[in-house]
C-alpha cells in the first residue's frame, strides 16, 4: 500500500498551492483517479484520515472522481473503453491497442475553500 | 457559508516526475543505460539480475541499485558479480522513488558506466506508480506464479516496456502455460517484448544480453553518448 506516500504527496501539493494563493479553510480536494493510475481510491480515502491528522485539513474532505480507461482504437479511429483492465482490445472490432487516452491520471483538479 | 472553487490541476506525482526527468537527463548525458526491474516478492529478480551483471561485466561497466524493507543480502549477493552495488533499505516502504534513486548515486562518476541497473522492492503495485528516471522498465513474472499474474496485475505490465518470464527450469515442474502466459502478456500490453530465462541454466539469458547490447549501441549513436569515447 503506496497510498500513504500519496496522499502525503497531494498534503505538500495543496499547502504548496494555499499558500502561494492565500486560500484558508479548504474544505473539499477534488481529485481525479485514473482506474489504471495504480492507486487505489479506498485506500486513498484512509489514507487522508490519517494523514490529515494534526494539519490545517484536519476538517477537509477528498473527493475523487474516478476516470475510466480508454483506448484508441486505430482500426475504428474510435476512442473506446475496453471491457476489462486486463483486454487491452477494442470492444468493437477486438484490435489491441497501447494507446491509452485515459485511465492513468493521478492529480488535484481544484480546492473547494471557504469564500 | 458560501464555497469556491479554485482550480489546481497539478499532477499528484509532480515532485517525483520532475526528479525523475532530472535523472534521465542526466543518465543520457552520461551515455549510461539504465534499466529498472519490478516483480513480486520471489520471483527471481536478484537471480535474474546477478546473472546480468556477471554476463554483461565481461565486455561493459556495470552497476545496480538494490531495493529491499530490509537487509543488505541482496546487495552482499550481487556483489560476487560487480563491486559496484549499493543496496537502498526503504524500511517501511514499499516501492523506490526517484529520490531514493538520486541519494543513492551520490558519489558515483556515472560516465564510467555503461549499464545501471535498479531492483524495486518486490511488489506489483506500488512501483508502477514512481518514475525512477529510467530507459527500461523490465517487469518479471517466474514460471512458478502462474500465467494468470499479468491479467491480475495490469497496471505494471503496462508500465513495463519488456516482460521476462524466468524459471524457464522450472515450467514443466509447475505445469506452467508458457503460451497462456505470453498471451495474458499481450492482452494487458499489446505488443510487449518477452524474454523467457532461466537464471539457474543461463537458458535464454543470451537473448537479453543481445537486446542490451543493441539498445546501448543503438542510444550511443542516436544519443548524446558518444562523448564518453574521448573523455576517456
Amino acid at each position: 500500500m503506496h497510498e500513504l506516500s500519496i496522499v502525503l504527496s497531494i498534503i505538500d501539493e495543496i499547502e504548496e498551492e494555499s499558500e502561494a494563493r492565500d486560500l484558508h479553510d479548504v474544505e473539499v480536494v477534488h481529485l481525479k483517479v485514473g482506474v489504471f493510475s495504480g492507486v487505489d481510491p479506498n485506500a486513498l480515502l484512509f489514507a487522508w484520515e490519517l494523514a490529515c491528522e494534526g494539519t490545517p485539513f484536519e476538517r477537509s474532505r477528498l473527493d475523487i472522481e474516478i476516470v475510466p480507461l480508454v483506448i484508441h482504437c486505430a482500426v475504428c479511429h474510435q476512442d473506446r473503453r475496453p471491457l476489462s483492465l486486463y483486454q487491452l482490445c477494442c470492444p468493437e472490432c477486438e484490435t489491441p491497442s497501447e494507446t491509452i487516452v485515459t485511465g492513468r491520471e493521478l492529480e488535484v483538479v481544484s480546492l473547494e475553500v471557504t469564500a | 457559508m458560501s464555497t469556491r472553487i479554485v482550480e489546481v490541476r497539478a499532477k499528484v506525482m509532480k515532485q517525483n516526475d520532475l526528479l525523475a526527468r532530472e535523472l534521465r537527463k542526466r543518465f543520457e548525458d552520461a551515455g549510461v543505460n539504465v534499466v529498472g526491474l519490478v516483480s513480486s516478492p520471489g520471483s527471481g529478480k536478484t537471480a535474474f539480475l546477478e546473472k546480468l551483471l556477471s554476463g554483461l561485466a565481461r565486455d561493459f561497466r556495470v552497476a545496480a541499485l538494490v531495493g529491499d524493507l530490509a537487509t543488505e543480502n541482496d546487495a552482499a549477493r550481487l556483489k560476487r558479480a560487480t563491486p559496484n552495488v549499493r543496496q537502498i533499505t526503504t524500511g517501511t516502504i514499499c516501492h523506490l522513488d526517484a529520490q531514493m534513486i538520486e541519494r543513492a548515486l551520490d558519489g558515483w562518476e556515472l560516465d564510467d558506466l555503461d549499464f545501471l541497473f535498479i531492483e524495486n522492492v518486490g511488489n506489483l503495485v506500488c512501483p508502477s506508480s514512481y518514475d525512477l528516471g529510467e530507459e527500461l522498465r523490465f517487469v518479471l513474472l517466474s514460471a512458478t506464479e502462474g500465467e494468470d499474474k499479468p491479467l491480475k496485475y495490469p497496471t505494471i505490465f503496462n508500465s513495463s516496456d519488456v516482460a521476462i518470464i524466468t524459471k524457464m527450469d522450472m515450467a514443466e515442474a509447475a505445469d506452467f502455460d508458457l503460451a497462456a502466459a505470453r498471451r495474458n502478456i499481450e492482452s494487458v500490453r499489446p505488443g510487449m517484448q518477452m524474454f523467457e530465462v532461466s537464471a539457474k541454466t543461463g537458458s535464454g539469458m543470451g537473448q537479453v544480453f543481445q537486446f542490451l547490447r543493441d539498445r546501448l549501441a543503438h542510444s550511443r549513436e542516436t544519443g548524446t553518448a558518444l562523448q564518453i569515447e574521448t573523455t576517456q
